[in-house]
């Protein structure tokens, strides 16, 4: 009897590559939330008294704020008491100074995980920035990238370094009373990537982040801000994993870019937190606040997103188009597998005349996945010629997914052009056995179609990211076919 | 058997999809270079025997055995069958969107060569295979870089699946129902690119309801499928009998009356 391999209906356990612990003495506060645990983590940071002040403010904010709950995404309510807010790697007095000074362990966390922080085995062309729970642990690059006025640093170096900087643009583009999830971070973030590209400057390499959650019970909330002078250029990356838990972990944060006349920023992340295991136990939830302002003319923000992990995905990043002539874009690929669920997509903003904004949205659900599509286009007034072009596609694997879409357009200027569309596919038993009739195997099957699915996506992703991407795409569908 | 090496040796082969039995003991032997037809009414297990052969998922086999070039066909994968120089040709190709055909082709062929202990060809030695073959059956170039048969009319999936063939080169091929859907021009294209592929180490199964094709494709066997066993065997002037006759009264006759094909 010929083994019944293509059955659509069997799952079997995916392998996540990065789920193992590094066992490193770690500094936390307690578990819990109040007043004190904000003054505690700015004392921690050394940071002055308005950076204390904005905490508070958007704290007591918080305070008054509910849990969103109209997003396509079902979990058992979180117990805010219950979460560590604070949590680093324990080191010398000051930190550490330099790679010498960092701890071999975390180098060699960050090695197992592909990102080399080492001096001789540096990503060649790639500056990092590793943050590992609630703190930045090292910055490659810096000397190279200062010699151009590139200013690349942790987010709490910035707001000791370049203060006048953080005033000016933090909570410019995401206010620290924006939403539920953003106001909770800007209470309690603890570290994240900071970027400034002077005017006219095309930054020489790609920057990125690399965010790593490794203690138990702790929640992550960092905070990236981006901000691109006139003329300006940069392509910037964010990587994420985490290890294999039981318990549900927070990720919660805010990213924030600033792109003013004739400035461009490329944004691409590749999410690969841990999705939970495949009954839906453990995994991260990542509540994500991720906005780009065109504040100047011409400018250009691009967001590039291939979302793969996460046992629940709730971001949606977005731009608005203020300067005139000014462009956005989002491309995304966002897979569920397993229990996972996300509710992911865009708000495009037109503000200023002749803004364009490009949605590309490729959604692949399997296993019991759900996944939602939500993203606003939104044209006011003043927006002359405004243009929107959003598609939207879903795949699906198996018969025990679910795939959503909700589009919202808003258009308040009769001169706007919108298009939209929409399709949803299936991959069924008849194609896969069509690729196995023809001596291709199940596996390589779904990867092709997935991959001819995301083509659109892939292609906007540097180089080595794209390659990275296509990978995480095959381990995160492994098992899919049974 | 004498000359020939057996291609493809089906013996009291039963097999059911959903519970019900649909090949209720099929025994037929093929040898290498050999082009048999199988007819049948409807319903009678034509397509099934087509499937079970290329190891369609669904299909439950409850006895009998199939031997190819000497090795249980049954026990391999679907994949491992192909590799091995089985073919299928769709009755109802499916469309796969977001695969271009040639990107389709290279793959299924390096995983051929690569069973086979070959190198995978590169870019350029594989499109020259492409165009070679695509003039066979008359398949515009254009559809080769278009998505696996997206958009295709009835007649140009048909074709594309004898390109494939031809360019996967199998050493047992089973054609299932390919003149369905065809008018008669598409189907001399396809017959012609079928005899093409006609050689001495190439051995097909023509499944079809209609004797038409087989004007165009002259079978060396013909069997008639009644009831999920084979009913009747014969040449290829059998065909025109059934034309003329139908299939009725071979619905009645209790026992198979080989007449040379089943050794």
């Amino acid at each position: 009897m010929s083994p019944d391999n293509s059955s659509l209906l069997e799952l079997t356990n995916r392998e996540y590559k990065a789920g193992f612990i590094t066992d490193i003495e770690s500094e936390s506060v307690p578990a819990g939330l109040n007043e004190d645990v904000v003054r505690t983590i700015s004392a921690k940071k050394n940071e002055p008294e308005w950076m204390l002040e904005w905490r508070l403010r958007a704290f007591r904010h918080w305070l008054t704020m509910k849990e969103p709950s109209w997003a396509n995404v079902h979990y058992p309510a979180i117990d805010y008491q219950s979460i560590v807010y604070y949590s680093a790697p324990k080191m010398k007095k000051d930190g550490p100074k330099s790679l010498e000074d960092v701890d071999p362990k975390l180098l060699e966390t960050y090695e197992k995980l592909g990102i080399p922080l080492r001096e001789r085995a540096k990503l060649a062309g790639v500056a990092v920035d590793a943050v590992f729970d609630s703190v930045s642990v090292a910055t490659t690059f810096r000397e190279q990238l200062a010699k151009v006025g590139v200013l690349f640093c942790s987010f709490s170096e910035a707001v000791q370094n370049h203060p006048e900087l953080v005033k000016k643009y933090l909570g410019s583009v995401v206010p620290y009373s924006d939403n539920f999830f953003a106001t909770l971070n800007s209470a309690v973030f603890s570290d994240g990537s900071f970027c400034y590209i002077p005017k006219g400057v095309r930054c020489p390499m790609e920057l990125s982040t690399y965010f790593r959650i490794n203690s138990a019970n702790t929640g992550q909330f960092e905070r990236t801000l981006i901000v691109a002078d006139e003329g300006a250029y940069v392509s910037y990356l964010e990587g994420c994993t985490a290890p294999i838990r039981d318990e549900n972990q927070l990720h919660a944060a805010v990213v924030e870019l600033v792109a003013l006349n004739n400035a461009q920023i490329k944004y691409s992340t590749v999410q690969n937190w841990y999705p939970g295991d495949k009954e839906g136990r453990g995994g991260i939830y990542n509540f994500v606040t991720k906005r780009g302002k065109c504040q100047g003319r011409n400018s250009k923000i691009s967001w590039t997103q291939v979302e793969t992990g996460s046992a629940i995905t709730w971001k949606y990043p977005s731009c608005i188009l203020q300067g005139d002539d000014s462009v956005g874009e989002f491309y995304s690929v966002a897979v569920t597998n397993n229990r996972q669920q996300a509710d992911t997509g865009t708000k495009m903003i037109h503000i200023g005349k002749n803004t364009k904004s490009t949605i590309i949205s490729k959604g692949i659900s399997a296993g019991r996945g759900q996944n939602t599509y939500r993203g606003m286009v939104k044209i006011l007034g003043k927006a002359d010629n405004a243009r929107n072009y959003s598609q939207c596609d879903s795949l699906l694997i198996g018969d025990q997914c679910g795939a959503h879409t909700f589009p919202y357009i808003e258009v308040g200027n009769s001169t706007a052009q919108m298009e939209h569309e929409a399709s949803t596919s299936k991959i069924g038993e008849d194609q896969i056995f069509y690729f196995q009739s023809r001596g291709i195997s199940a596996e390589d099957a779904v990867s092709m179609i997935v991959n001819g699915f995301c083509k659109q996506v892939f292609k906007e992703l540097p180089m080595e990211f794209a390659v990275e991407a296509q990978k995480l795409l095959g381990v995160s569908l492994e098992g899919s076919v049974g | 058997m004498t000359e020939n090496s057996s291609m493809l040796e089906i013996q009291n082969l039963h097999a059911s999809v959903a519970g019900n039995e649909i090949l209720k003991g099929v025994d037929l032997t093929v040898r290498s270079g050999e082009v048999h037809a199988i007819m049948g009414p409807n319903g009678s297990g034509k397509s099934t025997l087509a499937h079970v052969l290329a190891g369609r998922p669904g299909y439950e086999v409850t006895q009998g055995r199939v031997l190819y070039k000497g090795v249980d066909l049954l026990a391999m994968t679907p994949e491992n069958r192909a590799r091995q120089g089985v073919f299928l040709a769709f009755q109802y190709p499916v469309e796969i969107p977001g695969v271009s055909n040639v990107y389709f082709l290279k793959n299924a062929l390096n995983a051929i060569r690569k069973a086979r202990g070959e190198s995978e060809l590169d870019a350029m030695d594989f499109l020259k295979i492409v165009k070679e073959k695509a003039k066979l059956v008359d398949l515009d170039e254009e559809l080769t870089k278009r998505p696996v048969n997206e958009g295709f009319s009835g007649g140009e999936k048909k074709r594309n699946e004898i390109f494939q063939m031809a360019v996967l080169e199998p050493s047992l091929a089973i054609l299932d129902e390919t003149d369905s859907g065809l008018d008669i021009d598409a189907l001399r294209i396809v017959a012609a690119g079928v005899n093409a592929l006609r050689s001495p180490e190439r051995s097909m199964l023509v499944v079809t309801h209609y004797q038409r094709l087989l004007n165009y494709i002259v079978p060396d066997f013909l069997h008639v499928l009644v009831d999920g066993r084979i009913a009747l065997s014969g040449g290829k002037e059998l065909a025109l009998e059934l034309e003329e006759r139908g299939y009725t009264w071979l619905e009645k006759e209790p026992a198979p009356a080989a007449t040379g094909a089943n050794c």
